[in-house]
């Protein structure tokens, strides 16, 4: 086993080569566009929300293996959950990132092939921009974000 | 660039006495090794390393001469004075400037372009007014011509490059007219590699009467520089590139030229006399100069000029070229490789991007197995545009690096593409 293993996981590398919900929702309910002007990734999100409860998550856009996965499985994670969960679910992640969280019950499941991230400061904003953009997107706020 | 048949030697053996293994010795960092792999230091184009000469320089310095220059009577004041104005001297015949007040002492390359656009450009460049630049430039060989042409009401021009990355003449002669005021193009350029034809740039320029100002920062590691051969206006580069101290450059102007150039930052040493009436300013290359400088940095930048000059620049010249074309050779051999900039002149930066992977994946693995590389797009947006490339890896040479290294980074970028597959 080499190194790269703990950054480069087999989930990340597999929604990294077939990401999943990569398509524009027309008339989404909500969206956001993301940037990190430090290598050019762009992410745009889109929402559909019925009843306070996130039914669809789709997103477009292209960047790096990690920014790309992890666009993907935000996407999985946050369809189904209600707003308020979804904006928790982003503070837990950023929390494993960043390495800030050391809590042990942080139940993120499958996003836990993230957690080695944290070992890589220069590369946290790849993987935290769709989630970024995603709580921008929950927020209402029609404004991009940046990573910066 | 031609592919030429390169032997297997990881050294220059052709007589001139360039032995990389005795270079390396000569830089601590290469040495070290902590408690990863082996350290293959290929982002030389963002930074050099430093050699033991200008490491010690700086400290000596602190620890045996430090004082403010131009000031006191006093023995250490003296020595610190002639140890800063004979690193000028070292600057000046370092690339061949007529005279030692031709070169002033800024914080790097991106204080020497701000300089010329404040100076020289709030005096000389009006409304309608046209500045040349190049696709190929530094963001900071483009923002400071941006902002000012936005103050003067002037236009920006740029001239295009071929899909080798090679400057276009042709192009350049149709931009250059009436209402050009001056042409701001690098000499090397960072993110491709590329050598510009700058004797024939300027010529050109000169033919209608237009100033030149030539971005040295990429080139004075690698090349020898004759700022009277190149007959270039002003000519601009950092200590750091060249294996000197961080935060010291230098800006060379031709004298008549600068002697007309209004203050640029106001303060001490660069005046002769102040009363609330009247200031009368200093001689240069002190008027250009305010406030206490970066001495130490100066005194590293002329122990670096020291290292240079001793193994010589044709000899760096020869060999890095020898290096490129066995870089360029081997990643070649990779399919997944594409090369962006493939001048046919060209110097020390190996460019690329790997088919379906992004730059920044490919820097995090080959980080991991020691070889540091940049990603990313390198300050140069507009060239990343040109190439349709969101960002690049680029591996760039200096004069410590082997072919052993060259290796370390194919071998990485062969495990790169295994994980991606």
């Amino acid at each position: 086993m080499s190194d790269h293993d703990d950054l480069y996981q087999e989930i990340i590398l597999d929604h990294n080569k077939s990401p999943r919900n990569r398509r524009r929702i027309e008339d989404a309910d909500h969206s956001a566009e993301g940037y990190n002007p430090l290598c050019g990734d762009h992410v745009s999100v889109f929402l559909n929300v019925q009843d306070g409860v996130v039914t669809e998550a789709t997103f477009e856009g292209s960047g790096c293996a990690i920014s790309t996965a992890s666009a993907s499985l935000m996407t999985e994670a946050v369809k189904g959950k209600t707003l308020a969960e979804a904006k928790a679910l982003f503070e837990k992640f950023h929390g494993l990132v960043t390495g800030e969280d050391e809590r042990s019950e942080r139940s993120l499941g499958k996003l836990e092939v993230f957690s080695g991230v944290c070992q890589y400061p220069a590369r946290v904003k790849c993987a935290t921009l769709a989630w970024h953009t995603v709580r921008a997107a929950l927020d209402k706020d029609d404004e991009a974000v940046s990573t910066e | 660039m031609a592919i030429v048949d390169v032997t297997d030697q990881d050294r220059d053996t052709r007589g001139t006495g360039f032995d990389v293994d005795r270079i390396r010795e000569d830089f601590p960092i290469l040495r070290t090794r902590l408690d990863g792999p082996q350290l293959v230091y290929l982002d030389n184009a963002a930074t050099s390393q430093k050699p033991r000469l200008v490491i010690d320089a700086v400290s000596d310095y602190y620890a045996n001469t430090n004082a403010n220059i131009h000031r006191g009577v006093h023995r250490l004041s003296v020595q610190a004075t002639d140890a800063y104005e004979n690193a000028r001297g070292k600057i000046q015949r370092f690339i061949g400037a007529e005279r030692r007040e031709e070169i002033v002492f800024v914080r790097g390359t991106t204080e020497a372009v701000n300089l010329i656009a404040q100076t020289f450009g709030r005096t000389h460049i009006d409304r309608d007014d046209e500045v040349i630049i190049s696709t190929m430039e530094h963001h900071s060989n483009i923002v400071p011509w941006q902002l000012l042409c936005e103050e003067r009401g002037a236009r920006l021009r740029v001239v295009p490059i071929n899909d080798d990355g090679e400057f276009l003449l042709d192009e350049y002669e149709n931009l250059l007219n009436d209402r050009t005021k001056l042409v701001a193009v690098t000499h090397i350029a960072n993110a491709l590699g590329t050598i510009n034809p700058v004797e024939r740039i300027v010529e050109l320029a000169h033919a209608r009467g237009v100033r030149v100002l030539i971005d040295g920062a990429q080139a004075v590691p690698h090349t020898e520089v004759d700022v009277r051969r190149i007959d270039c206006d002003f000519y601009a580069f950092s200590a750091h590139k060249m294996f000197g101290p961080t935060g010291v450059g230098a800006l060379y102007g031709k004298l008549d030229l600068l002697e007309s150039l209004p203050p640029y930052q106001s303060g001490g040493d660069m005046i002769k006399s102040v009363t609330f009436e009247k200031t009368i300013y200093n001689d240069l290359p002190h008027r250009l100069e305010a406030g206490t400088p970066n001495i130490a940095g100066a005194i590293g930048f002329g122990a670096a000029v020291d290292y240079l000059t001793a193994i010589g620049m044709d000899n760096i010249a020869s060999y890095e070229d020898d290096l490129l074309r066995y870089g360029t050779k081997v990643l070649s051999a990779i399919p997944e490789v594409r090369l962006i900039g493939t001048a046919r002149e060209k110097a020390s930066v190996l460019s690329f991007v790997l088919e379906g992977i992004h730059p920044h994946d490919v820097g995090t693995i080959l980080d991991q197995r020691g070889v540091a590389v940049r990603t990313g797009h390198h300050c140069s947006q507009p060239v990343m545009q040109r190439f349709k490339v969101p960002a690049t890896a680029r591996a760039s040479l200096a004069l410590y690096n082997t072919r052993s290294e060259i290796d370390a980074l194919a071998t990485g970028l062969r495990q790169v593409i295994e994980v991606f597959q």
